[in-house]
């Protein structure tokens, strides 16, 4: 585990230097650059509280403002667009970065590390953005904000996690890569973020709490939403699934990396 | 002190029944792979700080899998590599490339990822710009340039910094004859600093121009280890092993019909080269004196008897032919069972290559009037360059160079 820390700690540059590559690359030549990576979640909040909102405003509980739901919405993305990104990149880093991995030595470990990199500052221009436009909308801020910052932490741990599980076993047997993205986008379904909580028979919500996503974009609209801190139980919860599943997945990526670089 | 020396290396791929088992594996559960393919097995070799070094063999004798291991891509699955210092390899120029950004962002990018710091960088970059010669196109996104000079760029920032050891894959044809030679300049001063060089080529010519020692492999282990010279001259029996077996099958085949060509009136019964020593030889060197013995028996009463052959380089091109008609030494009314032992001595100056003998029985100056046989390919025989001067070209053709000092 200290290997992989110290030579996070050596490619730190190159680490740095790529993430702020990979999305100067994957804008260059567009008029509007980095303006995309917003426009598309943005657009996907304007298409759901155009649609949705005379449906479902009215059943967000203590929401008083016209635009709730607008932001209701853009709080669960945050943390969805950040958990799903992740996932789905580390899915297929190691397929996708073979022919790299297999010519040039250095520490695989930088691979994850640049995924995680580019989609915090990703995340963080998006965050930035969807304040711009609460103030627009007249929704304040208080200090419960700075709890983002764990939360942003935790969510990046869990899905770092779940994608390099994933992502190596992905090596191995392809169906994986195949299956994921559809199992993500029911997950999306299977998550309040674009529907509030209780709509949701009494019944089922029980089994809403086997959902880690549910917790972290319960905690995000708590904190953005309403300005109250997280449910502290909640966040011992994910949290400790976060950080177990990110020593899982270290431990498997160890143990794999031989024998990943025999079968790519 | 050993710059890098392997101890019983061996590489096996696993093959498993079902992945499931490959995971639990790493679980410590004792799996047996379903099967076990070795790729590579003991390898034991040792190399010396300064030495270089020519890995030669056949596609998939294990080259590749060996300089993996080497420069820590692939694990081996036994034994053990031990090394001194750093390890750069060129084994593909400019992987990890990106076309959007410029070459001095490309240079950073790569230069990280071999693990040099932002620090070292700098200071590199004034001398990666200055041996790509590229000009302003540094600043400019790498779509703009020609495959040429992605290259340029891509040798410099993967020799910009001195390594222990250099690996350099066969691709070592980069850019233009300039540049060409000026790599191959860069990695001669290596050597000359004391670096220790590892070439994988099947070009004979570079490995004998830089190495003093070669590495044959075959079939995963090592079968030759000791000069160049020799470790090709082994190389080129194996070649020809498997050649002259594969015109065996051609001979078979609509081959056949090339062999039996002609009336039969004549036949070439045995060829064989032999060298200066005297001894039969597939593989001669350059300006060597050789024999070319060909013995022919008539089978039928015939009026004249030429014989004809021509010596063609591995495109088919005739080097040399003539035939006994011209050099006047036609045999007339030869008996039927009579056997004749036809010397031909000359000496090869051909180019460095692969040569076929084809030859003729005839009556004539042509073989139009009869043509008693016609045999391609009779006989297969390489020329290396042991004792002469580099050149180049298909003809040995060593000048006298006179020079003169002209003063002002």
């Amino acid at each position: 585990m200290s290997g992989m820390l110290t030579s996070l700690w050596l490619y730190r540059h190159f680490i740095l230097s790529s993430s702020r590559n990979e999305l100067v690359t994957r804008f260059a030549r567009s008029k509007l650059g980095g303006g995309w990576m917003l426009i598309n979640p943005l657009a996907q909040v304007a298409i759901y509280a155009l649609i949705l909102s005379n449906v479902l405003s009215a059943k967000l509980p203590g929401i008083e403002s016209k635009y709730g739901y607008a932001i209701y919405l853009m709080a669960g993305l945050l943390a969805w667009t950040l958990f799903s990104d992740i996932t789905n990149r580390c899915l297929n880093l190691f397929v996708e970065q073979s022919h790299l991995m297999k010519k040039v030595n250095f520490p695989y470990i930088a691979l994850p590390a640049i995924v995680v990199g580019s989609n915090l500052i990703n995340n963080f221009l998006l965050f930035i953005s969807m304040a711009g436009i609460f103030l627009l909308l007249g929704h304040h801020f208080s200090l419960v904000m700075l709890w983002l910052i764990p939360l942003t932490l935790l969510l990046t741990a869990f899905a770092l996690g779940l994608g390099l599980v994933l992502g190596v076993i992905n090596v191995f047997v392809r169906d994986v890569g195949q299956a994921v993205p559809i199992i993500l986008q029911m997950w999306f379904w299977f998550t309040p973020i674009v529907y509030p909580v209780n709509i949701i028979p009494e019944v089922y919500r029980n089994g809403l709490n086997f959902n880690p996503m549910y917790h972290f974009a319960m905690a995000y609209q708590e904190v953005i939403v309403y300005g109250r801190s997280p449910d502290f139980q909640a966040i011992l919860f994910i949290g400790a699934l976060a950080v177990l599943l990110l020593f899982v997945s270290l431990f498997l990526f160890r143990r794999s990396s031989e024998e990943m670089m025999d079968v790519l | 002190m050993k710059a890098l020396s392997t101890q019983d290396l061996g590489k096996a791929f696993r093959v498993y029944k079902s992945e499931l088992f490959r995971f639990a594996r790493w679980f410590g559960l004792a799996v047996k792979p379903a099967e076990e393919i070795w790729v590579l097995r003991h390898i034991n070799f040792d190399i010396k700080p300064g030495e270089a070094i020519g890995i030669v063999g056949h596609n998939g004798a294990g080259k590749s899998t060996l300089l993996k291991i080497v420069t820590g891509t692939l694990q081996p699955t036994e034994g053990k590599v031990k090394i001194t210092g750093r390890i750069a390899a060129i084994l593909e120029l400019g992987m990890g490339f990106n076309p959007e950004l410029t070459g001095r962002q490309n240079v950073r990018h790569s230069a990280g990822l071999m693990g040099f710091s932002s620090l070292q960088i700098d200071t590199a970059m004034p001398d990666i710009e200055a041996f790509a010669e590229i000009g302003q196109y540094f600043d400019e996104p790498l779509r703009t340039y020609s495959s040429g000079m992605q290259m340029r760029v891509a040798f410099a920032v993967a020799t910009a910094w001195r390594p222990e050891i250099l690996i350099v894959d066969e691709a070592l044809s980069v850019g233009d004859a300039y540049f060409q030679h000026k790599s191959f300049a860069r990695i001669r001063d290596f050597r000359e600093q004391g670096a220790t060089l590892i070439i994988v080529s099947h070009d004979r010519n570079a490995i004998q121009a830089l190495c003093n020692r070669a590495i044959l492999m075959e079939k995963g282990s090592i079968i030759k280890d000791g000069n160049p010279e020799e470790v090709f001259d082994f190389y080129n029996a194996l070649i020809a092993e498997k050649e002259s077996s594969t015109v065996k099958v051609t001979k078979l085949g609509d081959g056949k019909a090339q062999t039996s060509s002609g009336t039969g009136e004549a036949r070439v019964e045995e060829i064989f080269l032999k060298n200066s020593k005297g001894n039969i030889a597939e593989c001669v060197s350059v300006g060597e004196k050789v024999e070319l013995h060909i013995k022919v028996k008539v089978y039928q009463h015939i009026e004249t008897l030429v014989l004809g052959y021509s010596i063609k380089d591995r495109l088919g091109q005739v080097m040399y032919g003539t035939n006994t008609w011209h050099t006047e030494n036609v045999i007339y009314k030869p008996l039927r069972g009579e056997e004749y032992s036809f010397v031909l001595t000359f000496p090869v100056n051909f180019g460095v290559g692969s040569y076929s003998v084809q030859v003729a029985l005839v009556d004539s100056d042509t073989h139009l009037t009869a043509n008693y046989e016609w045999r391609d390919m009779a006989l297969m025989f390489d020329v290396i360059n042991t004792n002469k001067k580099q050149f180049i070209g298909c003809l040995w053709n060593e000048p006298q160079i006179h020079i003169e000092h002209l003063i002002k």
